[in-house]
């Protein structure tokens, strides 16, 4: 397993699947009584977010603090970030501190690439997201996920169809999954807009259609991603609405999903333009779930980097 | 200490010891041994609420044979556990991180119950004292004891066994293991050198 967490192709199989099962067993510590482990006790996780992520930043809080670790939570805004500090400055501020993991959250793709291979920092840097880029802690709750329901907790996701429906332009949360499907043996169905499918779409691992009706009937996952309106600065698609009308999942695109099949959303929801509520609500949705999961996830990927003199001896070469 | 798998290596080697270890348990005396503690145990408890928590990995499978053969004895059905306590390990940081194992709480939790927590081999003490711990974290039980197939000295903590299959001498140099009919296809215990091992040390993860 390398030492950087920065793309989910940093991950072989056997190493995203040794990241599941130990998400699993870390999971269980939810039930009991203590939900604490004294494993990275002393050791010191900052949380440097250049861009807002609440629920990414107290999941990976959350995830850090049941397993001890000091938690630093260092926000861009209104530090010296804001005043003109550059990220190689705030690195070395870092590392004066003593961080042994950054876990970066960052507006420009690489990012966390460059902190990791700059020398900046001895730290493990692990990805919280950057620009368009990548989210693979994201793309491992959601396998953890999708493992849990479909292929009852054990293995990968061999043989799984995962359609990933949406805003597949801006959304680092498809282009992970893309990666860790493939690594997993699943295959990543891309449904979009041709306007909201990125450039060289087609060099991807992936399938992709304009039809959502037609591949809903076929898939054992539906992943729905946020039109992410902040990012958009031209004209997508002619209205909410129409999106919303040729995109959005509601009961009725449900119904032709077959019977065990599962809706995901990374969250924050859109409520009524990528998906309606009472599918969000339904019983097929596994949203809450993934929260969950995501804090599981996350532990198990600071354990297996942080844990060790190192982390664990890969058994295959990295795709 | 016990010999963890990844430090004894024994899974998957089948029974086929080296030239330099010799056999100091067959599996009929394992059999006696495990009877006679389930025994040791029911005289010992006095038919107190008692759970039997099997340390991973090659606890596990003692711990759920010790506990048949206490049902038997009693006639009821005995609770039995699974700890892994990888994550309470005081030499995490010496060796890259570790897969886990499952940790999985006796039927009706330890709560108030005797709690016996069964291990393969007795060593350095390390091993118990990150079980008492990660216990701590399932509950409060009555009390603890300790049931180990093999003591073989050289503790480094005030820890000792209530229960134990047999005590074996043994130097430093030297290397137990403990194969188990779940794991390894029959049981038995070695005792020897492993071939080109590491200096003297209790230290397990020198043993590899």
């Amino acid at each position: 397993m390398k030492r950087h967490l920065i793309s989910a192709a940093d991950l072989t199989h056997d190493d995203a699947v040794l990241v599941l099962d130990t998400a699993v067993q870390l999971a269980a510590i939810a039930d009991r009584p203590v939900k604490k482990l004294p494993t990275l006790r002393g050791r010191t996780v900052v949380n440097l977010f250049f861009e807002d992520s609440t629920r990414t930043r107290i999941s990976f809080e959350a995830a850090a603090k049941r397993l001890s670790a000091d938690v630093i939570n260092f926000a861009a805004k209104g530090s010296s970030v804001s005043k003109g500090e550059s990220l190689k400055d705030t690195a070395l501020t870092l590392e004066a501190m003593g961080a042994d993991a950054v876990v970066l959250r960052h507006g420009a793709s690489g990012a966390p690439y460059q902190l990791a291979n700059s020398g900046w920092i001895s730290s493990v840097v692990i990805n919280a997201g950057d620009g368009t880029h990548e989210h693979p802690t994201q793309a491992l709750l959601d396998a953890l996920t999708m493992r849990r329901h479909l292929k009852d907790d054990v293995g990968d996701l061999a043989g799984l169809r995962v359609a990933i429906v949406g805003d597949v332009l801006h959304s680092r949360v498809a282009r992970s999954n893309v990666l860790l499907l493939n690594t997993l043996g699943a295959t990543p169905i891309l449904v979009a807009p041709p306007t909201l499918l990125p450039v060289g779409v087609e060099t991807w691992a992936a399938q992709t259609s304009y039809d959502l009706d037609a591949v809903l009937p076929s898939v054992d996952v539906v992943m729905m991603l946020r039109v992410q309106s902040e990012r958009m600065n031209a004209a997508f698609f002619p209205s909410q609405a129409e999106y919303s009308r040729r995109y959005g999942l509601d009961a009725r695109r449900a119904d032709l999903l077959p019977e065990h099949a599962i809706v995901m959303h990374p969250g924050p929801m859109n409520r009524g333009v990528e998906i309606s509520a009472d599918v969000a609500d339904s019983r097929r949705s596994v949203i809450v779930e993934q929260v969950a999961n995501g804090v599981a996830a996350r532990m198990a990927v600071l354990y297996l980097l942080l844990g060790g003199s190192e982390p664990p001896a890969s058994t295959e070469e990295s795709a | 200490m016990s010999e963890r798998p990844e430090s004894g290596g024994s899974a998957g080697e089948g029974v086929a010891a080296t030239d330099e270890m010799r056999v100091v348990m067959t599996s009929d005396d394992v059999r006696r041994a495990l009877s006679r503690i389930a025994h040791e145990i029911d005289e010992r408890t006095k038919g107190a609420d008692v759970a039997l928590v099997g340390i991973a990995s090659r606890g596990v499978p003692l711990a759920r044979r010790l506990a048949e053969r206490l049902g038997d004895i009693q006639g009821r059905e005995v609770p039995v556990g699974e700890l892994d306590i990888t994550l309470h390990r005081d030499d995490l940081r010496l060796k890259p991180a570790r897969p886990l194992l499952p940790t999985r709480v006796p039927a009706g939790g330890i709560d108030g119950a005797t709690v016996v927590l069964v291990d393969d081999v007795l060593f350095s003490g390390r091993t118990v004292r990150a079980a008492l711990d990660a216990l701590s974290e399932l509950g409060r039980p009555r009390a603890v004891q300790l049931a180990v197939l093999v003591d073989r000295g050289h503790r480094e903590l005030p820890i000792r066994a209530d229960y134990v299959g047999k005590n074996l001498p043994t130097s430093l140099r030297e290397t137990v293991r403990v194969h188990v009919q779940e794991a390894d296809g029959a049981d038995a215990v070695y005792l020897g050198h492993e071939p080109g091992a590491a200096p003297i040390t209790t230290d397990e993860s020198s043993q590899s």
